[in-house]
């Protein structure tokens, strides 16, 4: 499909995006079914640099983990119905041929998984597998690649790296696995990092320990990375900025700052009232968002968040009918909602604030 | 052994539920085992054993909630399936209501299952797919002979409306339900014969944050209502602070630290209990990098091979010779605060700030 005209992302001239090194534009991702068409994204766009920390946060389907998938071109051929734009570099993702989106696979984009003991193929060892994924993409000896799988364990943390790099993926416990995969993914450099729950298998001190593994590579590589969580607590960390998802779509972005001392979404502040915290004083009872998520076959008209949400009546109606658009509201925040400026202000100053 | 009278003064401003909180022990625990065996060869020859829980003792009171916190492999899940006698000890013992159950057969045990439930934490798992929810809630009835007023189904539809699910769900199949409605659903299923102790293995960590918040709710409302006791197992500490009166901190089968609520997070002593305060991430994005956070190298040992002594030495900043020679004693360094240490953090005793240095302070300012 590319031609030689259109810039490779490892080409220098191209570095640093040309608007953006990851441009998402109006994705949508509909899974047709017998019981109707699932659609996990519904509209999604965003913008993300080298260097910078994007975090994903939403409950189950909220389309956080079909998004990512999406952009990786991990889809099984023939399952998802994608449309809309997602650039990497200038070179656009969908619509790629499977041989193109390959190429890029692990050298320009890599992805660390939730579970890493499904993830890595049981019947090859950890070495076997970081040095499939290197060989793939440079043309080098196997011994050479076999020293780069070392090094690359070394520069995650492993003890003993030339005696580990034989061992197979069962060998190795939780946190380690988690960095062998994380090993994995960064072998060939790549410039954009997709992490999808890296941490919520993990214990919270190995959490700690892995979380700050993945700032100190983003600081040697400048890659941009998104990490999806529904951990607001790692997001805290991570994230120069965090996007919101419910039901498909974006309701909310802004600086991780913003979201967290000024959020203005309905959902994001139940997100944030429901969280039993360490830092704050113990309530006696936690404040729930009531409901459920909704199935995504059936997605709410209007607002997909009006049956859970207490504001809804104050929207004359247009939640229920309406789709909110998502718009800039503030320098660099972005929101998907009815309620007025003045009504938001209200609520936040008099009910929300308070209580967060 | 904690003495009573002052567990009873702290417990009376503490417990949940407050005013119905007897001084009886519902559950007493001494020295509990568990000793897996690892057999190898043609003879099965035990060669060596998994050390999964190695001499805890605790009392659970009427009415409170205890929580067993620990990392993967501490031995937790272990030791709450030994309460609920999923497994039987292979040391120890275990008096519920003054009676031991610790070796009781299946046959003299299964009356007392009435009066000890659990809660699973897989709500995907826990349930048989093939049962409806009225199959299931109204197993305990069927299984333990139990005649109501109104009939099996009439209990089951009130059980049901009491965990808030609609009495119509009656005939649901478990694949109809979300995470957290299948959770309410084996809640009802342990509520059904009025239990009144019950082992809660991690009841909302498979859950969306939103709707934990709502099942949380829910187990405090019933604890209320109907006089419950828990021991809740966990490893979110942000959960178990909200949910427990007191906390019990577990470290590779051994417990290094049991005390009330507050005086565990505001004042932890052992150095395992501050490093795990200090990695929970805050959702606060001003502490992000002025966070003087404990970073432990490596992983838990394997509880096949034990550190000697003090279990924790291999990974304790403060390690010295005496703890991989000596085991700590788990000793009350404050009342009704249990720690396992020969150098404990925040001593409230002694002069500190000058050993402060180099190892953070408490997790909250």
């Amino acid at each position: 499909m590319t031609t030689t005209a259109i810039p490779q992302a490892g080409d220098p001239a191209v570095r640093p995006g040309i608007e953006g090194f990851l441009q998402v534009k109006d994705l949508r991702v509909h899974f047709p079914t017998d019981d109707g068409v699932v659609k996990s994204v519904d509209g999604l766009s965003f913008n993300l640099e080298r260097g910078e920390t994007l975090g994903i946060v939403g409950e189950s389907g909220s389309g956080k983990s079909v998004t990512s998938l999406s952009i990786m071109g991990l889809h099984a051929p023939g399952t998802a119905n994608i449309s809309g734009q997602v650039t990497l570099n200038g070179d656009n993702l969908i619509g790629a041929s499977s041989e193109h989106i390959r190429r890029l696979r692990g050298k320009d984009m890599a992805m660390i998984f939730q579970d890493p003991l499904s993830a890595m193929h049981p019947y090859y060892t950890v070495g076997h597998q970081i040095i499939e994924a290197y060989r793939v993409h440079n043309n080098v000896s196997k011994k050479v690649a076999r020293k780069h799988a070392i090094d690359m364990l070394d520069r995650v943390g492993i003890p003993q790296p030339d005696a580990r790099v034989d061992e197979y993926p069962h060998q190795f416990s939780g946190g380690m696995r988690q960095r062998a995969m994380i090993a994995m993914a960064l072998s060939c450099d790549p410039e954009l990092l997709i992490a999808d729950e890296p941490t919520t298998a993990l214990d919270v001190t190995v959490q700690a320990q892995i979380l700050d593994l993945i700032r100190d590579l983003q600081q040697e590589f400048n890659s941009a990375v998104i990490i999806i969580t529904h951990d607001l607590g790692v997001v805290a960390e991570l994230a120069d900025d965090i996007l919101v998802m419910y039901a498909g779509r974006a309701v909310e972005y802004a600086t991780a700052h913003e979201i967290f001392t000024a959020p203005q979404h309905p959902y994001t502040w139940g997100l944030l009232g429901s969280m039993p915290r360490l830092d704050r004083e113990r309530t006696e009872r936690l404040r729930p968002i009531p409901g459920a998520p909704p199935s995504l076959i059936n997605v709410p008209s209007g607002c997909p968040f009006h049956p859970r949400c207490a504001y809804a009546r104050l929207t004359d109606g247009a939640s229920e009918t309406l789709r909110p658009e998502f718009t800039e509201i503030s320098s660099r925040h972005f929101l998907a909602c009815h309620l007025t400026v003045q009504d938001r202000q209200r609520v936040w100053e008099n009910d929300i604030r308070p209580s967060l | 052994m904690t003495s009573a009278p002052t567990d009873n003064a702290i417990l009376g401003s503490h417990a949940r539920g407050s005013d119905t909180v007897s001084s009886e022990d519902l559950l007493v625990v001494t020295d509990l085992q568990k000793h897996f065996p690892i057999r190898r060869g043609l003879l099965q020859r035990q060669v060596g054993a998994v050390q999964a829980v190695d001499g805890m003792s605790f009392t659970v009171r009427k009415g409170e909630t205890l929580s067993l916190v620990g990392e993967s492999g501490c031995g937790k899940t272990t030791t709450g399936r030994m309460l609920t006698r999923l497994i039987e000890p292979t040391g120890g013992t275990i008096l519920f209501e003054g009676r031991d159950i610790t070796h009781l057969s299946a046959g003299k045990m299964r009356p007392l299952r009435r009066d000890v439930q659990m809660i699973f934490q897989d709500p995907y798992g826990s349930l048989n797919p093939r049962h409806t929810v009225g199959t299931i809630v109204g197993a305990p009835f069927r299984l333990q002979h139990v005649k109501t007023e109104h009939g099996t189904k009439k209990a089951v539809q009130e059980l049901l409306e009491l965990v808030g699910l609609s009495p119509e769900h009656y005939n649901r199949y478990p694949h109809e339900f979300s995470g957290g409605q299948r959770q309410r659903i084996g809640i009802a299923r342990a509520l059904a014969l009025k239990p009144k102790l019950i082992v809660a293995d991690e009841p909302v960590s498979a859950l969306d944050v939103s709707i934990q918040a709502q099942v949380i709710n829910l187990l405090e409302d019933l604890q209320d209502e109907l006089g419950l006791t828990y021991v809740t197992i966990a490893h979110d500490l942000s959960v178990v602070r909200h949910m427990s009166d007191r906390v019990a901190v577990m470290y590779l089968g051994k417990m290094v630290e049991i005390a009330d609520r507050t005086p565990l997070y505001e004042r932890p002593m052992h150095p395992y209990t501050v490093a795990l305060m200090s990695a929970v991430p805050i959702p606060d994005t001003g502490r992000r990098t002025k966070r003087d956070r404990i970073r432990l190298e490596g992983d838990v040992p394997s509880p096949i091979n034990p550190p000697a002594a003090c279990r924790f030495h291999t990974r304790c900043w403060k390690a010295q010779e005496v703890c991989s020679t000596i085991e700590p004693p788990l000793a009350e360094l404050a009342p009704g605060h249990r720690v396992a240490c020969h150098f404990p953090e925040n001593l409230i005793d002694l002069p500190v700030p000058t050993t402060r240095a180099g190892s953070p302070g408490p997790p909250q300012d």
